[in-house]
């Protein structure tokens, strides 16, 4: 039998019954709609959270001092002073699959402007801070290792900050603020980059070299932590194990001995907010494949009811010839053109609901191709599955019975 | 009537057909023969369970006798599986049913494809030419894009004997193809079947439990309790035409 015929036969078929079809259709198209927007949400929501981190730097490395203990006292890591600018120092020479590093100190407290203040806090770091955190200078410029080195009373400030500061519009490059009485000089503004996954506003701070927070601000000469950058976000894991081999060595920590740091990357983050948008997306994903396994079952009612119904000219069609598989085929395409047309349907339905989403409501979405394909997939798999007991039911049929049927 | 030269389009020797029905065994056909040479117009006439339908089932490939020789165009049909006989069904033989079996809100044209549409030899432009030159032998060639439900009767069963045509059959069955028809209808498609038989010489089998239309045939078999009761041949076939003509004109 030839195939163009069986598939004009069962066009001709489905002509025949177009409301019909398109009710049987309707599960198809809904559930793959469903599928197409509720994983587009779900993804969406996931790349979103995921763009959020790597402006933070996602191939940022964190050293931290691990929480030590002191005459039995279990201590917070913010108070441990066991991170030393040697440490800083080693790492950058010494460390692998590292392209930048920063020692981190850190106080905060009011800044003041003329008759304006507001708190914020001030980050004693070195001019790579910026590339580590992903931050750039829209105004002025970031002061220098020489600045460094000189512990010059200079700084880069948040536009945050600027906003607080600086209410009557003028010009803060070359202004002095004050922080806890010292007096800095801005040099620079950094270009604004809004909240952070956690909520936490990524404009509100000031930037100042390490050595003149440690020493004019904090009066101290450990740090609080240092900002590394892996050369990639690949290196990351390679990096951390070549800063902790250093720390050890350094902290002279030996084996099976508790390390009194902590190295953390952006990595175990991105994977933690992950898993959450993940179990969501799955979620979504689940209650839309019900409908569609419905709609799968909608096409199965159809069919059955459509071969009864059609016992006669089953039998017609036999009696002028048709073999029992190609009845067999022709209920079978006409179960696969339903769930295809419907899966087309429902891909258009479920893209422009799913921009109607981002749209209307705002959320972010993001539709994967494969997705895409995957509904399609499991549509048409649908089509053959729930087709075939009818289709073969129909081909069973005795001639001489089906024609026969009232 | 001389038939000794002609071609035997059905052969049937010696047919039993038995029916297992729960314990009971029924014999619909207890040894039929006969031979139908080509261009025979053959009514086949028996009451309700005389196993006149058993019979045309055998001769339409739809079912396969019990015991005896069934020979189609020459071919043997006995031993044949379903699908074999399936594809003999539509390069041998045409049907007509009394209720007509078009598929609803489906064009004439397209039923009247649908034979050539299961044998693929057949390329979409033949198939579509031969529907055309079907339909326009029957009478309705200003009606090919009518679809089913938007005809009459009449005009049904003529669809009907136009897909019957199209796949030029060595044998057109009829079963009580006028059977649900008006009188004067009726005699319209007896009309149309004797003109097929006179002037295309078509081989036609019409199996009825109407005695009348005996008259119009030009062999008439007689089956009871799934024997022949008598075998005659007419030498005086009635004109249809005629009698269409006799008949008050109805309005239309």
């Amino acid at each position: 039998m030839n195939i163009v015929n069986l598939f004009k036969i069962a066009l001709r078929a489905l002509n025949g019954n177009k409301f019909r079809g398109f009710l049987t259709m309707l599960g198809i198209i809904i559930g793959v709609a469903a599928v197409i927007a509720m994983l587009a949400i779900g993804q969406g929501s996931k790349k979103s959270i995921q763009d959020q981190i790597s402006t933070m730097g996602s191939n940022m490395i964190n050293v931290r001092p691990g929480t030590g203990q002191f005459g039995g006292v279990r201590q917070s890591s913010s108070s441990m002073q066991t991170l030393k600018l040697e440490d800083y120092e080693a790492i950058e020479s010494q460390g692998e699959y590292i392209s930048a590093a920063t020692p981190e100190v850190s106080s905060s407290g009011q800044v003041i402007f003329g008759a304006n203040n507001a708190p914020t806090t001030v980050y004693g770091v070195n001019p790579s801070y910026l590339d580590i955190r992903k931050y750039t200078v829209s105004e002025g410029s970031m002061f220098t290792e020489a600045d460094v080195k000189a512990s010059t009373k200079v700084c880069v400030i948040g536009q945050t900050v600027v906003e607080n500061l600086f209410t009557n519009g003028e010009d803060p490059i070359g202004q002095t603020i004050r922080f806890n009485k010292i007096p800095m000089k801005v040099i620079g503004i950094l270009t604004s980059k809004g909240d952070n996954t956690m909520g936490m506003d990524q404009d509100d701070l000031v930037l100042a070299p390490y050595t003149t927070v440690q020493k004019r601000i904090l009066a101290i000469t450990y740090i609080h932590s240092i900002a590394v950058s892996a050369i990639s976000e690949g290196a990351t894991e390679d990096a951390i194990a070549s800063i902790e081999e250093i720390l050890r060595q350094r902290h002279k920590i030996g084996i099976g001995q508790e390390d009194d740091f902590n190295v953390r990357s952006q990595k175990e983050l991105i994977s933690m907010m992950s898993s959450t948008t993940d179990m969501m997306t799955v979620l979504l994903a689940c209650i839309a494949g019900i409908s569609l396994f419905v709609g799968g079952i909608g096409i199965m009612n159809i069919m059955y009811v459509s071969v009864t119904e059609r016992t006669r000219e089953i039998g017609l069609r036999m009696s002028i010839g048709a073999k029992g598989v190609d009845i067999l085929m022709q209920f079978l395409i006409e179960a696969i053109l339903l769930s295809v047309t419907g899966g087309i349907i429902g891909v258009i339905l479920g893209i422009s609901s799913a921009y109607v989403v981002k749209n209307v409501l705002m959320w972010p979405i993001d539709i994967q191709p494969y997705t895409i394909f995957l509904s399609f997939a499991v549509c048409s798999a649908t089509g053959i599955f729930f087709g075939w007991y009818p289709a073969k039911k129909a081909s069973d049929l005795d001639p001489i019975e089906a024609l026969r049927y009232e | 009537m001389n038939t000794g030269q002609k071609r035997e389009i059905i052969k049937v020797e010696d047919i039993k057909r038995d029916y297992v029905v729960g314990e009971e065994v029924v014999h619909a056909l207890r040894g039929v023969s006969f031979t139908i040479y080509e261009g025979e117009f053959v009514t086949i006439m028996g009451t309700s369970g005389s196993g006149k339908s058993t019979l045309l089932n055998v001769i339409g490939c739809l079912d396969t006798p019990t015991a005896g020789e069934y020979y189609l165009d020459g071919i043997s049909v006995r031993k044949m599986g379903k699908n074999e006989r399936a594809t003999l069904r539509n390069r041998k033989i045409g049907f007509i049913f009394q209720s007509y079996n078009l598929l609803a809100k489906t064009t004439a044209v397209e039923n009247v494809e649908l034979p050539l549409m299961y044998n693929p030899t057949i390329s979409a432009k033949e198939r579509h030419s031969r529907a055309i030159k079907a339909l326009t032998d029957v009478g309705l060639g200003d009606r090919l894009n009518h679809k089913s439900n938007q005809m009459s009767g009449g005009q049904q069963q003529r669809v009907a004997i136009a897909r019957a045509l199209v796949n030029e059959p060595v044998i057109i069955l009829a079963d009580e193809a006028t059977g649900n028809l008006d009188t004067r209808t009726s005699f319209e498609i007896l009309t149309l079947m004797q003109k097929l038989h006179q002037e295309e010489h078509r081989t036609i089998i019409f199996v009825t439990h109407n005695p009348e239309l005996a008259h119009f045939s030009s062999r008439n078999i007689v089956i009871s309790d799934g024997r022949i009761k008598s075998d005659t041949y007419n030498d005086e076939i009635k004109l249809a035409r005629e009698v269409l003509e006799t008949l008050p004109k109805e309005e239309a």
